[in-house]
């Protein structure tokens, strides 16, 4: 009989994980799949699907691996999701599937994002080798930026027979899910496995090319024969406090910070060549998954005294749940209703500590959140010699600066359909957090998939 | 792609490389760079664009060996690829509307980034007067280039044994003071030189150019590493610049924003020896 609790999560243990940058959630074996699985009740209308930003058939797929036809679970999840194997791991289900799931109001909702990511695995394991297919009939189709969105975009045209290219800024292709999402929560082994099937459907992919630098959209269109282009270029500006000193040496973008380290393996230097600068006291500002993401990689790399510096309180943390539980057990300091005020520094330029002032919860503002007060004469010193700013990112300004043809929000967002990714330029359609701002893997995933279709039509249309 | 076609070394630990990059070179202005990656634990270094010639395809870089990735790439041989090469980054620098004649300071390295600045404005119609500066005969280069896109080349050494000795901003002083009518002046090199240049030609309100060599990352605006406070503002180098209003440049920050790494890269001869403390 199935319980009223999902089925636990094995992980490695605190004290070891914080050692290493080995994943941290190890994955359901067959036996407590099936047992997750039969928790599910098989809703006859099912609430679950309406939460999952692309639909996917839920029930369905949960039944098939009940079953034990992993394959059949697979095949339904791919159905509406090309990416499996990372949204199981880094979707926030408890704020969409799990938080409708009809089990969730009497006992805990079933572990649906536990369940996919058992499929996708249990698929990689036992995924056959597939054969290289190259389009050199269909139209040719550019998509600028090689995250999900982009990712997402570029396997639907090719699946339609579409000609498309990808060109990325780095030097290797998966935006965030490479640069920003750590080892530990996501392995880039399986980011760059879900990239080979896409070059195995025939895309082509074009790194170091900056699009509005070394060629512009315009161009893309009129010279080099791209029907339409699908702009997915993430929102990769970081923002700072704009408080003094913030300029002050030891004080990184959570951007900079992860970056340096997944991307460019400064946590293996010297052996690779990037270092990067660690601390013995770090504070980190926000209390999004990003600003997680670096505490506990801040951790990983030595750090002794881990802080996460949040001005409202627990429950307005925008993190997963799941990280913010993880953040805890490895032992990441949460200094909540705080808010830094100054970045203090020494002569020779360097961080020597973060000034601080206490918070209350005062009135609920417009977003319905109580907003933090200060507390009067409540100022204080936090020992620090590296400060992490992880408050949010906007969109980067290169494209909209080089193509002035795309309207853009006062935020710099590119202005576009959400159903269909139509901008205000002929041929060009955006999505993901270039539209949305900082939003989710899966939502940037729905963007490029509805921009698909629409660039589809508009090619044959045309 | 990207395949060294032409090496030549200028100094002992200065090279200049002539490199495949035929999307880069179309587009290349004055005033950008590129970013490039060696291997495949590389870093991600910024080099500018000395030259480039569009119909070749190519572009052309000069480098100091100051650290592991600068030597490193100083030992690739033609025939030789580069891993990775993206560009051109950066704004092309704006070059003050109107000036007629414009003082092109280059300072050791900074030599390789002022020529392509020179010549842009020496083909517009602008009359160039260059000074070159460098710690000693060796390590000069470029005297040849310099002087063809300029009316006249200054030429400065720390220790005499070319030219003046001495340093760029004594040359540059005699100019301003014996009033050549100059409208603006262009200067790059060392930090500690750029501050030199900027601290002389704010005391005659002399619009100054200067091109931040800041610590980045990616080159695209995203991690925010190259931060310059320009005039209480905070910017970008990689996208907003790399070139600025020197009198607005906060260069104590900057300086100390670039010795962030030292320790971590243990370099016993840096480009510090330019007059960095
Ligand atoms: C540290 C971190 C942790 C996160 N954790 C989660 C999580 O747990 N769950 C979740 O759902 N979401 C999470 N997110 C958010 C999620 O990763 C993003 O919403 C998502 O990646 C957006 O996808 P995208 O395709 O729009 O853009 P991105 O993933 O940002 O990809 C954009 C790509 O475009 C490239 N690019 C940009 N400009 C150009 C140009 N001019 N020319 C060529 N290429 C260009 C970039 O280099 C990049 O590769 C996290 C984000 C961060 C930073
Ligand atoms: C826009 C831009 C254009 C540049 N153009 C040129 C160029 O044309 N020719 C050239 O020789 N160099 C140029 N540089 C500097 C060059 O990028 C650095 O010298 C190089 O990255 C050092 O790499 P390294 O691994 O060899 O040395 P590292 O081992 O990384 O560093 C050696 C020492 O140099 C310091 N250092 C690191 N990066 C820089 C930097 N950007 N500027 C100053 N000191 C630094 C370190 O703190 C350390 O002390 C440019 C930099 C920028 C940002
Ligand atoms: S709502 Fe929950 S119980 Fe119902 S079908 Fe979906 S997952 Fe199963
Ligand atoms: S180098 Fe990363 S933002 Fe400029």
């Amino acid at each position: 009989m199935a319980g009223t609790k999902k089925n636990p999560m094995p992980c490695q243990p605190g004290e070891e994980r914080v050692k290493n940058f080995l994943e941290v959630a190890l994955g359901y074996d067959e036996d407590v799949a099936i047992n997750e699985a039969k928790r599910c009740i098989q809703c006859k209308n099912p609430k679950c699907v309406s939460g999952c930003p692309v639909g996917i058939e839920i029930p369905k797929f949960i039944e098939k691996i009940a079953e034990g036809d992993f394959q059949g679970a697979i095949d339904t999840l791919k159905e509406k999701n090309s990416l499996p194997a990372i949204c199981g791991r880094v979707c926030p289900q408890e704020e969409q599937c799990e938080k409708v799931c009809i089990v969730g109001i009497k006992n805990e909702p079933v572990g649906i994002g536990r369940l996919e990511r058992f499929a996708a695995d249990w698929e990689r394991k036992n995924r056959k080798e597939q054969s290289k297919i190259s389009n050199t009939e269909g139209k040719k189709v550019a998509i600028v930026g090689s995250g999900p969105a982009g990712l997402t975009c570029a396997g639907e045209l090719a699946k339609m027979g579409y000609q498309v290219t990808i060109f990325e800024a780095f030097h290797q292709a998966g935006g965030v899910l490479m640069y920003g999402i750590p080892e530990f929560r996501l392995p880039k082994e399986i980011v760059q496995e879900e990239i080979n099937a896409l070059l195995n459907l025939g895309v082509e992919l074009k790194t170091n090319v900056v699009i509005g630098q070394t060629i512009t959209i315009k161009e893309l269109m009129e010279e080099e024969g791209y029907e339409a282009v699908f702009v997915g270029s993430g929102a990769g500006l970081p923002y700072f406090l704009n408080i003094p000193g913030e300029n002050l040496n030891g004080v990184y973008s959570a951007n900079e910070f992860l970056t340096r380290v997944n991307l460019m393996r400064a946590y293996l230097h010297p052996q690779w060549d990037t270092p990067v600068k660690v601390g013995k006291k770090v504070a980190v500002v926000g209390a999004g998954n990003v600003a997680m993401d670096a505490a506990r990689t801040a951790k990983r790399l030595g750090a002794e005294d881990v802080y996460i510096v949040y001005r409202r309180s627990e429950d307005e943390m925008p993190a997963r749940i799941e990280e913010i539980h993880h953040a805890k057990e490895e032992g990441i300091d949460f200094r909540l209703l705080t808010n830094p005020m100054e970045v203090l520094g020494n002569s020779e330029g360097w961080v020597t500590g973060l000034k601080c002032l206490k918070m209350e919860l005062g009135e609920p503002d417009s977003s319905g959140r109580r907003r933090p007060v200060p507390i009067e004469n409540s100022e204080f010193e936090l020992d620090v010699d590296v400060v992490i700013i992880a408050i949010g990112q906007g969109p980067n300004p290169l494209i909209p600066r080089s193509t002035p043809e795309l309207q853009t929000s006062k935020w710099g967002n590119i202005t576009a359909d959400e159903s269909t990714g139509n901008t205000s330029m002929e041929g060009v359609f955006a999505g993901g957090d270039v539209v949305t701002g900082a939003a989710t893997v899966i939502k940037a995933m729905g963007a490029g998939k509805n921009a698909a279709v629409a660039m589809d039509q508009y090619i044959k249309n045309k | 792609m990207n395949k060294i076609l032409q090496k030549q070394v200028l100094a002992p630990t200065l090279k200049q490389i002539i490199v495949e990059a035929p999307l880069i070179a179309k587009k290349a202005k004055a005033g950008q760079f590129v970013i490039l990656r060696i291997h495949e634990k590389g870093e991600r270094i910024p080099l500018t664009i000395a030259d480039y010639d569009r119909d070749n395809g190519t572009i052309t870089m000069i480098f100091q060996e100051v650290g592991s990735s600068t030597k490193r790439l100083g030992l690739l041989e033609i025939g030789d690829e580069i891993l990775d090469l993206v560009g051109p980054l950066g704004q092309p620098t704006e070059h003050p509307a109107g000036a007629k004649r414009i003082v092109c300071v280059g300072g050791g390295v900074g030599v390789a980034p002022v020529y392509p600045e020179a010549k842009e404005l020496h083909e517009s119609g602008v009359e160039i007067i260059s000074i070159v500066g460098a710690r000693n005969e060796e390590l000069l280069f470029y005297l040849d280039n310099m002087k063809a896109v300029s009316k006249e080349l200054h030429v400065t050494t720390d220790d005499g044994s070319k030219g003046r000795k001495g340093f760029v901003t004594d040359v540059l002083k005699e100019l301003i003071e014996s009033d050549k009518g100059i409208d603006a002046v262009i200067a790059i090199g060392p930090m500690p030189m750029m501050k030199a240049v900027s601290d002389l030609t704010k005391n005659y309100g002399l619009k100054t150019i200067v091109s931040l060599n800041s610590l980045m990352v990616d080159g695209t605006g995203m991690c925010g590493g190259c931060r310059v406070t320009i005039g209480n503002e905070t910017k970008f180098a990689c996208i907003d610049g790399p070139a600025f209003d020197a009198h607005e440049v906060d260069f104590i920050e900057q300086m100390r924003r670039l010795r962030m790494y030292q320790i971590e890269e243990k370099v016993e001869d840096c480009r510090c020896g330019e007059g960095m403390e």
